[in-house]
């Protein structure tokens, strides 16, 4: 059975990517827009991942890096909203606005 | 192992990863966002074994689906949405931001195309390259060879940011004495 094509792996990769984009442009709920740069992670690992299948185990480490980054970007960022919605209790992005001049 | 399939699993599983993507961005409820994205990760996962990285898909199945999605609802849990569920769920120039980002998958997804057809395209022959053999049964001690020998500097690095991301969120969630 023929293996699919590295070209059908970028296309899934981009239109993930594409939904993580656009959630973290319209959304209003922070916690929705952490999600959404997951699924961006996510889409960048696939493309890593897909390219390893023509250049050796190297984009699959690289991956695992990424995958180390999201769950240190995910904790700090977690983080940053408990702090947040305890001064604040909201958990819009667009009423973050303490540094604005 | 001779894979059986392909085609359908294929299908199967990046139209589900793209449909989880979709309901990630559009759903009220931040608990049921949270359940998509596990669908969507779940299937990544399976596009990984497809592409025989299967130490990277139980790492995506652990740490992504079991680990940074248990957070991710624990934080739900912990701060009170009701009351941003019935507010208006997105920003005021949700048309421009939609508006750019289809421009930005338009352009990948026609550069793509547009590189696999004409065949002077510097892309075309990375497309192109033959696919080298991945072993499937040692997948496991090869990456962490490799993470020992090729990019032991960039694993101690690694190491070093989750350090500070924990130190960081202790800090950053800790109640203020004052």
């Amino acid at each position: 059975m023929a293996e699919i094509g590295i070209l059908h792996y970028l296309i899934v990769a981009a239109l993930l990517f594409v939904l993580g984009v656009i959630g973290v442009l319209t959304r209003r709920n922070v916690v929705i827009v952490l999600m959404s740069i997951e699924l961006i992670l996510n889409a960048v690992n696939l493309n890593l991942v897909a390219f390893s299948r023509m250049w050796g185990l190297h984009g699959q480490v690289f991956s695992i890096f990424v995958i180390t980054d999201a769950a240190a970007e995910a904790a700090v960022g977690l983080g940053i909203l408990i702090a947040f919605f305890r001064n604040k209790e909201t958990v819009n992005v667009d009423e973050v606005d303490l540094m604005k001049w | 192992m001779q894979p059986v399939a392909t085609t359908f699993f294929f299908y199967m599983l990046s139209s589900l990863a793209v449909l989880g993507g979709i309901l990630v961005i559009t759903r009220r409820n931040a608990v049921h966002s949270a359940l998509a994205l596990i669908l969507t990760l779940l299937s990544v996962a399976g596009l990984y074994l497809m592409l025989y990285a299967p130490f990277v898909a139980g790492v995506q199945v652990i740490l992504y689906a079991g680990g940074i999605m248990v957070l991710f609802l624990f934080v739900i849990m912990l701060v009170n949405l009701d009351k941003s569920q019935k507010e208006e769920q997105f920003n005021k120039i949700w048309v421009l931001g939609l508006l750019g980002a289809l421009g930005l998958g338009a352009l990948f997804i026609g550069a793509f195309l547009k590189s696999a057809r004409s065949s002077d395209d510097i892309f075309h022959a990375l497309l192109r390259r033959p696919l080298v053999t991945l072993a499937d049964n040692s997948n496991t001690q090869e990456i962490g060879q490799m993470l020992y020998q090729n990019y032991l500097f960039a694993f101690e690095i690694a190491s070093l940011l989750l350090l500070v991301a924990i130190i960081g969120a202790v800090v950053m969630a800790k109640k203020r004495a004052n």
